[in-house]
C-alpha cells in the first residue's frame, strides 16, 4: 500500500490543466510535499490524492489557499477524532 | 418519472441569471462536495443532484429545452410532431388543449437520485447519453465502501485474500496487526470518474472478531490464567497458550490472586512494523480447591492454627 513512485509535476499540471504556481503555493504552505530532482519537480505518488483534492477545491469550488488550509486542518481534526472514537469503541467492546 | 425542479435544487428563481446560477451552484457545491464531506453518503447524493441541476441550467441550450418542456419533457418530441402535422393539415385548435401538451399517457417514473454517482433518470431521458460536459470539470468517481471480516488469529499474521469487486478478482495483502475498524484504500477500484475524472477508491474496513481468550488493546494482549492454590503458595510452572504457540511460565511462590505478569513481545504484531510486537499481560487467578477430603481439611486446620 505504500508507493515511492514520483510523478513529474509538469505532467500533472498538463493533465489537470492547472498552473504550476498552484502546486508551488501548496508546497510553500506545507500542504503538500514535492521532490526536486535536478531541475525538475516531482510529486510523490502518496501525495497525489491529497493534491488532486486541493485542485478540485481550488478550481471547481473557487476556494483560495487560505480556505484550503482551513479545510485541510479541520478535515485532519475530524479524521483524528474519528480514530479516537474508534479506539474508544474498541476499548469498550474488548 | 417525477419531475425534478432544477431551479429548486439550486435554490434560484426561474429567471435567475447565469451568474446567479453559478453562484448558487458554487455555494451549494462547497457545502456538499465529497471532498469536504468524506464518507457522507447523503452529502454525496445531494452533490450529485446539485451537479445535475447545474449541468442543465448552466448551459443555455439545455436550460431552454428544460424551461420549454419542463414537467412534460418526455412528450416533447410527440408534441413537436403533432404540432407540425396540425400546421401541415391547416388545423388550428384542439388536440392538446388545457395543459399544453399533456395527456399522452405513458407509464409513471420515479426519480432515482443517481445512487451510483450518475445522473437521475430524468436527466438521462431529457438529455440522452451525451451530457455535453465539455466545459465541465472532471469529477472523481465515488468511493466504494466494503467490510472484510477477519478473526483475531487471521489478523495476527500477514496474509493474502482474494476479493471479488464488481466482477473483478483483486488479491490484497493484509498486513499483520490490522485493527478493528481500520480502513485500507484500494486506489481506483471505486466508481468510475465523470467527464474523464479518475475512478474513486475502494475503502475496505476490517471487522475483527475475537475468536480467542485474549483481550486486545492496541498491540497489547491480556489474558487471565488459572493456577491452583498449591502452585500459588509454593510456586511452580504453568504452560500457557499464546497466539504464537505454547510457553512455559514460572509461577513465583506466594503469588497473590490477581497478580499480573508482563511478557514482553508476546502481544500482537505492530501494524506494518515487521518484527515488532506488543506485550502480553497474564493475570493469575488463584482457584481454591473444592471437595476437600477429611485429611486435607485436617491439614488445613493445622496450617490455620500455625498461622494464627
Amino acid at each position: 500500500m505504500e508507493n515511492d513512485e514520483l510523478i513529474p509535476a509538469e505532467d500533472f499540471c498538463m493533465y489537470h490543466n492547472i498552473e504550476y504556481s498552484f502546486i508551488s503555493s501548496l508546497e510553500d504552505s506545507g500542504l503538500i510535499r514535492v521532490t526536486a530532482v535536478e531541475q525538475h519537480t516531482f510529486i510523490p505518488a502518496d501525495e497525489l490524492q491529497k493534491l488532486e483534492k486541493f485542485v478540485r477545491l481550488h478550481y471547481d469550488l473557487d476556494i483560495n489557499l487560505e480556505g484550503i488550509e482551513t479545510i485541510n486542518h479541520l478535515l485532519e481534526k475530524i479524521d483524528e477524532m474519528n480514530k479516537q472514537i474508534l479506539q474508544l469503541k474498541n476499548k469498550v467492546i474488548s | 418519472m417525477d419531475f425534478v425542479d432544477y431551479y429548486k435544487t439550486l435554490g434560484v428563481a426561474k429567471n435567475a441569471s447565469q451568474d446567479d446560477i453559478k453562484k448558487a451552484y458554487r455555494k451549494l457545491a462547497r457545502k456538499f462536495h465529497p471532498d469536504v464531506n468524506p464518507n457522507d453518503k447523503e452529502a454525496h447524493k445531494k452533490f450529485q443532484q446539485i451537479n445535475e441541476a447545474h449541468e442543465v441550467l448552466s448551459e443555455p441550450e439545455k436550460r431552454k429545452k428544460y424551461d420549454q418542456y419542463g414537467e412534460n419533457w418526455k412528450h416533447a418530441d410527440q408534441y413537436e410532431q403533432a404540432r407540425q402535422q396540425q400546421q401541415q393539415a391547416g388545423g388550428g385548435s384542439g388536440g392538446f388543449g388545457g395543459g399544453g401538451f399533456g395527456n399522452f399517457g405513458g407509464s409513471e417514473y420515479t426519480y432515482s437520485g443517481g445512487e451510483e454517482g450518475g445522473f437521475s433518470d430524468f436527466f438521462e431521458s431529457l438529455f440522452g447519453g451525451s451530457r455535453g460536459r465539455r466545459s465541465q470539470p472532471k469529477y472523481r468517481g465515488q468511493d466504494f465502501n466494503a467490510e472484510l471480516q477477519l478473526s483475531l488469529t487471521e489478523a495476527y499474521t500477514t496474509h493474502k485474500q482474494t476479493l471479488t469487486i464488481n466482477g473483478k478478482n483483486v488479491r490484497i495483502t493484509i498486513p499483520a496487526g490490522v485493527e478493528n475498524g481500520q480502513q485500507i484504500k484500494l486506489k481506483g477500484y471505486g466508481s468510475p470518474g465523470a467527464n474523464g475524472g479518475p475512478n474513486g477508491d475502494l475503502l475496505i474496513t476490517f471487522v475483527i472478531n475475537n475468536n480467542t481468550d485474549f483481550r486486545r488493546e492496541g498491540n497489547d494482549l491480556y489474558k487471565t490464567e488459572d493456577i491452583d492454590l498449591y502452585t500459588a503458595l509454593l510456586g511452580g510452572e504453568k504452560t500457557i497458550d499464546t497466539l504464537s504457540g505454547k510457553i512455559k511460565l514460572k509461577v513465583n511462590p506466594e503469588t497473590q490472586n490477581g497478580t499480573k505478569m508482563r511478557l514482553k513481545g508476546k502481544g500482537f504484531p505492530v501494524y506494518k512494523k515487521e518484527g515488532q510486537f506488543g506485550d502480553l499481560y497474564i493475570t493469575w487467578e488463584v482457584k481454591l480447591p473444592t471437595n476437600l477430603t477429611q485429611k486435607q481439611k485436617d491439614l488445613l486446620t493445622e496450617l490455620s492454627k500455625l498461622s494464627s
